[in-house]
C-alpha cells in the first residue's frame, strides 16, 4: 500500500491507501460485474431471498404488536435486510456472532426462534437464552460495546488454535466510539480472527452520517488499525455475502481481521419509539425505496427465471404462517415468577441475597 | 514458609493459578516484560509466554471488554488496570456486560473474569492515582468486590477470585503493597469469598474496615486496649456481597460500632453498613454508629493526602466517644 513518491512541495509520500467498493446487483436487479461462485447456486440465492422476506414480515408483525401494547420497543430492519442475512449466511455454525440490537436477520439465520426474539423485545431475559449457537452473544444495546468482546472471543480462538471466527456487527454511530477503535486496534496487532461489520444505514437516530464523521468512508477506519476495510453495497445481498465470505475465510486462514462497511439505508424509524419524519425528508426516503434489497434480489431472481409469482405467493403464505405461529407461542409463554430474577445473578446465589429472593417470592422475611 | 510482601503474594497467586489452569490469562498494560508497574506480574511472561501474559495497548475499556469476550469463551482472564483512577473507562463494561451477561442470557454465557487494580491513597502518587471508589463498584449487581488487607489474604482471596465463576473486581491496597509482610504458604489454597475476617476479638466495640485502612484500625485497637477498651476488628474483605452475619453478630456482642474507610463519606460503603445495623441491629446498639472516613473532597495530592485519610487518632477518638455515649 505504501509507495515512496515525491509529492507537491517535495515531501515524500510514505503511505497511500485504497478502499474498494463491491457491488454486483444494480437496483433494478441487473448485473454489474461477474457474480461470485456461490451465486450459481439458485437454491442458496432463494434461501437468502426467503430470509429477507421473512425478516420483513416479522418486522411488520413486531411493530403491530408494539402498537397494540403486546411488545416493548422494537428496532426494525426495514431496508437493510441484506446486511444481517448476507453476513450470517457466510458464517459457520461454530463461529460466534456478536450482534447489535438491529441484527434480527442474522440471529434468525443462525437458528434463533422468532418467538425468542419477541420474548426479548417483550421484556423477558429468556429471549436471550436462545436456540442459536450456544456461544453467540445476545443483542448488544450499549452501542459498540460488543466490539471489545469480539476481540476477546477471537483472542480465545487464537490462543486455543481453533479455526473459528468472531463476527461483530454494529451501526455507523458505533464507529464514533472508542470501544470500536480499541477493539479493532487490538485485533490488528494480534491478527485476530474477527470480522467487524458496520451497517452504515446513514442515520444514528436523528444524526446523519455527515455529523457522525468527516471520513469519506467508514471502511477506511480499518486502515488506522492496520487491516483491510472494504465497502459493499449493503442493499445487494450478493455483495454482502461475497464480502463476508472473503473476510471470514481470510480471518479463518490466519490473515487477521477485516472490516466491512455495508452501505445501506434505514427505511424505517430508528425504533418504534422514534419518529424519523421529525428529522428526515420524505423525498430522501422515497428515493431510497428504489434501491431496497428485497425488490432488487427479486428482480434478479425473476430475470434468471428462478423465482416465479407462484413462488412469491407461496413464500408470503409461509411467512405469514410462521410469524403468526411464533406470535402465538410468544403470547402463550408462561410468565416468570418474580423471584427468578435472582436465578442467574451469580452461579450460586450468595447467602445474603436469599432473604431478598424469599421476599420476592412472597415468603416475607424483610 | 517464606515471608513475602502483599504484592509478592499477588504474584505468587497469579503464578499458581496459571500453573494450575491453562485457561488463566493475564493481561494489561506493561504486565509482560516489565512485570507491571508495581511488579505484581513479574516473571510471569517468561514463565508462561506472551500469549498468556499479554501486554495490551493503552486502552482500559479494551482490557475489561477483552476479559468479557475471553471469559465468555471459558478462559479465565485476569486483567490489570494500573491505578484505580484509570478504572473508570471500564465501568461501562463492568456494569453493562461483565456483571450481567449471566443474567441477560439466563446462564447461557458467563463471565469468570477478574479485574485487578491498586486501590487507595497514601503513596504520594500523582493525581488520579489514589482513588478509593469501591462503593461505586459494590453497587453493581452480579459483581464481586474483594479487597485483601494482608499477604495471606491477598494470596488466598486472589486464588478464590480467579476460580470464581463470576466477575470479580480485586482491589489491591497500594499503600501496603510492600509495607505489609507476612508468611504465605504457596499451597494453592484459596480463602473464602463473601466472608469477613475477625482480626481481633473484643467485647466493647466493633471496628469495621477493609484494605490498607486496617493498618490504622488495628493500631487504634491497640491504643484503645491500653485504655481498657477491648475492640473487635473486622476485615470486611469482600464488599460485594458482604458478610452481614459477621457484622451483625459482632454488634450484638459489643453494641458499638465504628466504620473506617478512606473513601469519601457520602454514599461510601460505611453508609451501607450503618444502614444494615440500623435496620437489623438497632436493639443491640448502645451508641450511634460512627464513621471515620475521607472527606467529601477530591482526594488531595501528596501534600495534603495524609490530612484526608483517617488517622489512628481519629479512629480512637470516634471509638472513645462511642464508648462514653450514655
Amino acid at each position: 500500500m505504501a509507495s515512496k513518491k515525491m509529492a507537491d512541495g517535495g515531501l515524500p509520500v510514505i503511505a497511500r491507501f485504497e478502499v474498494r467498493h463491491r457491488n454486483y446487483l444494480a437496483p433494478d436487479g441487473s448485473i454489474n460485474r461477474p457474480l461470485p461462485a456461490f451465486a450459481s447456486d439458485a437454491s442458496l440465492l432463494a434461501s437468502l431471498y426467503r430470509a429477507m422476506v421473512l425478516l420483513r414480515n416479522f418486522d411488520r408483525k413486531a411493530v403491530a404488536l408494539q402498537r397494540t401494547g403486546r411488545l416493548g420497543t422494537y428496532a426494525v430492519s426495514l431496508g437493510q435486510e441484506a446486511v444481517s442475512v448476507g453476513i450470517a449466511s457466510a458464517m459457520r455454525e461454530e463461529d460466534v456472532l456478536l450482534p447489535s440490537y438491529r441484527d434480527n436477520g442474522a440471529l434468525i439465520w443462525r437458528g434463533v426462534k422468532l418467538e425468542e426474539i419477541l420474548l426479548f423485545w417483550g421484556g423477558d431475559e429468556r429471549g436471550n437464552q436462545f436456540s442459536g449457537p450456544v456461544q453467540d452473544f445476545p443483542f448488544c444495546v450499549p452501542v459498540g460495546s460488543q466490539a471489545p468482546h469480539a476481540a476477546g472471543v477471537a483472542y480465545a480462538f487464537k490462543l486455543r488454535k481453533q479455526p473459528r471466527v468472531a463476527v461483530c456487527m454494529f451501526g455507523d454511530g458505533a464507529t464514533s466510539k472508542g470501544d470500536v477503535y480499541e477493539a479493532m486496534n487490538f485485533a490488528g496487532v494480534h491478527k485476530l480472527p474477527v470480522v467487524f461489520v458496520a451497517t452504515n444505514n446513514q442515520w444514528a437516530i436523528s444524526v446523519p452520517l455527515r455529523l457522525q464523521t468527516a471520513s469519506e468512508t467508514l471502511a477506511q477506519k480499518a486502515i488506522a488499525a492496520g487491516f483491510i476495510g472494504e465497502q459493499v453495497d449493503g442493499s445487494d445481498v450478493v455483495a454482502v455475502r461475497a464480502a463476508a465470505e472473503d473476510a471470514i475465510a481470510a480471518a479463518r486462514d490466519g490473515q487477521g481481521p477485516r472490516f466491512i462497511e455495508a452501505l445501506t439505508y434505514r427505511l424505517g424509524d430508528h425504533t418504534t419509539s422514534d419518529d424519523a419524519s421529525r428529522y428526515r425528508p420524505e423525498e430522501e426516503v422515497q428515493a431510497r425505496w428504489k434501491e431496497e434489497p428485497i425488490a432488487r434480489l427479486r428482480a434478479f431472481l425473476a430475470n434468471q427465471k428462478i423465482w416465479s409469482k407462484a413462488d412469491e405467493e407461496q413464500l408470503a403464505a409461509e411467512c405469514h404462517e410462521r410469524v403468526e405461529a411464533a406470535v402465538e407461542r410468544y403470547l402463550a409463554a408462561e410468565p416468570r415468577e418474580a423471584e427468578t430474577m435472582f436465578d442467574h445473578l451469580y452461579a450460586d446465589l450468595p447467602e445474603v441475597y436469599v432473604a431478598q429472593r424469599r421476599q420476592l417470592a412472597g415468603e416475607g422475611d424483610g | 514458609m517464606a515471608e513475602v510482601t502483599l504484592v509478592e503474594a499477588v504474584n505468587l497467586a497469579l503464578a499458581r493459578a496459571m500453573e494450575d489452569d491453562p485457561d488463566v490469562v493475564v493481561l494489561g498494560e506493561d504486565v509482560g516484560i516489565n512485570g507491571g508497574v508495581f511488579r505484581a506480574t513479574v516473571g510471569l511472561q517468561t514463565r508462561f509466554g506472551p500469549e498468556r501474559v499479554l501486554d495490551t495497548p493503552l486502552a482500559e475499556l479494551l482490557i475489561s471488554g477483552l476479559c468479557v469476550g475471553m471469559a465468555a469463551q471459558g478462559l479465565k482472564p485476569v486483567g490489570e488496570i494500573q491505578f484505580m483512577g484509570f478504572l473508570y473507562p471500564c465501568i461501562d463494561q463492568l456494569v453493562n456486560h461483565a456483571s450481567r451477561i449471566r443474567n441477560r442470557t439466563q446462564g447461557r454465557l458467563t463471565c469468570p473474569m477478574v479485574l485487578r487494580t491498586p486501590h487507595g491513597a497514601g503513596i504520594r502518587a500523582p493525581e488520579h492515582h489514589s482513588e478509593s471508589t469501591e462503593a461505586m463498584l459494590a453497587h453493581i449487581p452480579g459483581l464481586r468486590v474483594v479487597i485483601p488487607s494482608s499477604p495471606e489474604r491477598a494470596y488466598g482471596l486472589l486464588l478464590a477470585a480467579i476460580r470464581d465463576p463470576d466477575p470479580v473486581v480485586f482491589l489491591e491496597p497500594t499503600r501496603i503493597y510492600r509495607a505489609a509482610k507476612g508468611e504465605v504458604e504457596d499451597n494453592g489454597e484459596a480463602l473464602p469469598l463473601d466472608v469477613a475476617f475477625i482480626l481481633r476479638e473484643g467485647r466493647d466495640i466493633t471496628l469495621i474496615s477493609w484494605g490498607a485502612m486496617l493498618k490504622e484500625t488495628m493500631a487504634a485497637a491497640e491504643a484503645l486496649a491500653a485504655e481498657g477498651i477491648a475492640a473487635e476488628v473486622i476485615d470486611l474483605a469482600t464488599l460485594k456481597p458482604y458478610d452481614e452475619v459477621t457484622v451483625l453478630g459482632s454488634i450484638a456482642k459489643t453494641g458499638r460500632c465504628v466504620i473506617v474507610h478512606e473513601a469519601t463519606r457520602t454514599g461510601g460503603f460505611g453508609a451501607e453498613i450503618a444502614a444494615l445495623i440500623a435496620e437489623r441491629g438497632l436493639t443491640s446498639l448502645l451508641a450511634p454508629v460512627a464513621r471515620v472516613t475521607g472527606y467529601d473532597t477530591v482526594i488531595p495530592m501528596a501534600r495534603l493526602e495524609q490530612k484526608f485519610m483517617p488517622s489512628v487518632g481519629r479512629i480512637v477518638a470516634a471509638a472513645r466517644k462511642a464508648c462514653q455515649f450514655s
